[in-house]
């Protein structure tokens, strides 16, 4: 029923953001119509890589207090669509930064920091995959997890510190300020990608419950011969 | 509490002096990387000062993996953690006197590896030296910190050692980034600005310090 | 205030995933009192000695060493906990004497020199004291594992498997120092496959079959050999 009710507010949201990105918004002076990227390449990051994030560290810490078996199953889903939308919001910041700036990436603070993050998840990612006792897996993988994310902060400090040391030309959503009609689309894209995150968090979450079940019955099956 | 760490400490440098083979693969590795590292920027117009800080903590912080790889096989041999555990000794206890072990190792190889970068760099034996050699250490208590706890998860699984720099380097970026610029700003400014490398190295280890003290017990027991 | 059992166990069980390696186990051993623990290959018998020895975390109930509980203070239980696997704990880069000083000194031992040279002199490693483990065979490893077992007096000893790989002289000596420590009024849980070895010395015996007890009884009564046959032998399935 969750499920239901977010995958309606996923559409009707994606689809007024949708028409706002591409249409309604005014093309921005100096970028021209790439910029529009930038609806999509925010929300992303910050819902979908800091967001994943914030769960997975409260999925870890979840997991090492309660050692319910759910939080774990949190933690992976928050770490898998880490990696996914880490990588999608990369991905959206070199089709930003290409046509406009003729450079592949911007190497910011945030575009460092957000590399490192991509890593943090993958590392995450990779140490689920190469542990296959369930127990053992959640327990490792909570603490790598909680490491991990304590980490970013200390991330982005020193990388914010290190690019104050040596500058590089920042790339800004465009102009001074935001026009409103740009403000009103950022908005509304923000709001439609909160739902659809966690419309595939929760499908996500019940395929990952399934999965443990299956796995569970192949193991009685097995134990039986 | 102090005694057994202590005992942990010295079992480890009995055992180090009798195989010899943490140390010298620690400090041949860093000091290859620095040899790597002459020939691949000799034809290169940046300085060598510019550059020279980066190159040492590469050097470190593989020379740090070797070390901690090495360290944790020799518990793992024969099932040695197990009798660790079984001692009247809390799991963070246990974790202290492995990052001591662990760190000592690290500073030792690394002492002996920066003359030779004192030597390749054409840089000389003054204050400025002493002053690396302190962030080196403090880099280096990171690094032991957050590693010998890495170390212990990454032993578990299926890749084994091949797994621990996967875990650690996207980790120690701090560590890193903080130790290369302090050291960067005593070789080449005439003012150097390291306060805030300082405390972020300072607070990188007892961050970790404690929080790993606390989990350890999670990455360690069955 | 003493306590009245060396182990008291209240309903154990541990899970691993879904697999239940200990279904509720509920067991009271008396000081002195020496327990053969039997079972087949994967029945729970090391799970449950292992969690005793606090080296795997128990998913539920409560145990209690000399009166300790093991969760509240692990490293006080552990003081009054000898335990011993087929892999001996030892580091085999130093030799014997240098194995049991460190383990002395994590234990706190006091007189540790005399005890030392007590113990190794006791599993006949004298002459070899100063050699590295590295070069030792499967019985003198073994013996120094005893050795290592014995170091900090413990009062519950817990054995798994120890007789697997020994030759005859160093299963000798194991079972001296077992009467000795059993005389001594230690108590003493050993898990083995050979029903004669394990009843030789034991005051009970104790059969787990998939993660529960299935019989608890005097050593020296024949209702174990029929016990034995029926749950380990022939193999139940239900």
């Amino acid at each position: 029923m969750k499920l239901k009710i977010l995958a309606l507010l996923s559409v009707i949201t994606m689809i007024p953001a949708l028409y706002m990105i591409f249409l309604f918004a005014p093309t921005e002076a100096t970028q021209g119509a790439a910029q529009r990227i930038f609806y999509i390449h925010v929300p992303l990051a910050i819902i979908g890589a800091y967001g994943s994030a914030v769960l997975l560290f409260v999925g870890c810490l979840a997991f090492l207090i309660t050692k319910n078996l759910k939080w774990d199953r949190f933690s992976a889903v928050s770490g898998e669509l880490g990696v996914v939308f880490t990588a999608a919001q990369l991905l959206t910041a070199i089709m930003w930064a290409k046509p406009i700036w003729g450079i592949w990436y911007a190497f910011d603070a945030r575009g460092i920091l957000q590399i490192v993050l991509l890593l943090i998840f993958i590392a995450y990612f990779m140490l689920r995959s190469y542990l296959p006792d369930r127990e053992k897996r959640a327990k490792l993988c909570a603490v790598f997890g909680l490491l991990g994310m304590v980490d970013v902060p200390f991330n982005y400090l020193s990388i914010y510190f290190f690019r104050t040391q040596h500058p590089q030309p920042v790339i800004s959503p465009g102009g001074g300020g935001l026009d409103p009609d740009m403000a009103k689309t950022f908005l509304v894209s923000t709001i439609a990608f909160a739902f659809l995150y966690a419309y595939v968090f929760v499908k996500r979450l019940t395929i990952a419950k399934v999965e443990e079940e299956v796995d569970y019955l192949t193991q009685v099956l097995l134990a039986h011969e | 509490m102090m005694k057994p760490i202590a005992a942990i400490i010295f079992k480890d440098i009995v055992i180090e002096l009798r195989s010899k083979e943490s140390i010298s693969s620690m400090l041949m590795f860093g000091i290859l990387v620095l040899v790597i590292f002459m020939f691949a920027f000799e034809s290169s117009t940046v300085e060598r000062a510019v550059i020279a800080p980066g190159t040492l903590w590469v050097a470190f912080s593989f020379a740090a993996i070797l070390g901690l790889n090495r360290s944790l096989a020799m518990e793992i041999d024969n099932d040695c953690i197990q009798g660790l555990l079984l001692a009247p000794l809390g799991r963070g206890e246990l974790y202290l006197g492995k990052v001591a072990s662990n760190f000592a190792f690290m500073m030792i190889a690394e002492l002996m590896m920066l003359p030779v970068f004192v030597i390749l760099n054409n840089l000389t034996f003054n204050l400025q030296f002493l002053e690396i050699t302190a962030i080196a250490a403090l880099g280096t208590l990171g690094m032991a910190a957050i590693g010998t706890i890495l170390s212990t998860i990454s032993s578990n699984t299926r890749m084994k050692e091949v797994m621990l720099p996967i875990l650690q380097i996207p980790l120690t970026v701090p560590v890193v980034i903080a130790s290369v610029e302090a050291t960067s700003q005593i070789l080449n400014s005439d003012n150097p600005q390291i306060s805030t490398w300082l405390s972020i190295l300072a607070g990188f280890s007892i961050v970790y310090l404690v929080l790993s003290y606390l989990v350890f017990e999670f990455a360690v027991e069955e | 205030m003493i306590a009245p059992f060396a182990l008291e166990s209240d309903d154990i069980r541990k899970t691993f995933g879904h697999f239940t390696a200990l279904g509720g186990i509920t067991l009271k051993i008396r000081r002195g009192e020496f327990l053969a623990l039997f079972g087949r290959n994967g029945a729970g018998k090391t799970t449950f000695l292992k969690v005793a020895a606090t080296l795997v975390r128990h998913t539920h109930g409560k145990l209690r060493i000399e009166g300790i509980d093991i969760r509240e203070e692990p490293e006080q239980a552990r003081r009054h906990i000898g335990f011993l696997s087929h892999n001996t704990y030892l580091y085999r880069d130093l030799n014997p004497l240098e194995n049991l000083q460190f383990f002395s000194r994590l234990y706190g031992i006091p007189n540790a020199a005399a005890r030392i040279r007590l113990l190794l002199d006791r599993v006949g490693l004298n002459s070899r004291a100063s050699d590295p483990v590295r070069a030792f065979s499967r019985g003198l490893h073994q013996r120094l594992g005893i050795a290592r077992v014995m170091l900090h007096d413990p009062s519950l000893i817990l054995l798994d498997e120890p007789y697997t790989g020994l030759d005859a002289n160093a299963v000798d000596t194991l079972n001296q120092m077992l009467d000795e420590a059993a005389a001594a009024g230690k108590t003493i849980i050993l898990t083995t496959h050979d029903l004669d070895q394990g009843l030789r010395a034991a005051t009970r015996a104790v059969i787990i079959d998939r993660g529960k007890i299935v019989f608890d009884g005097d050593a020296k009564d024949q209702a174990i050999r029929k016990a034995y046959e029926t749950y380990i032998r022939v193999g139940v399935s239900r």
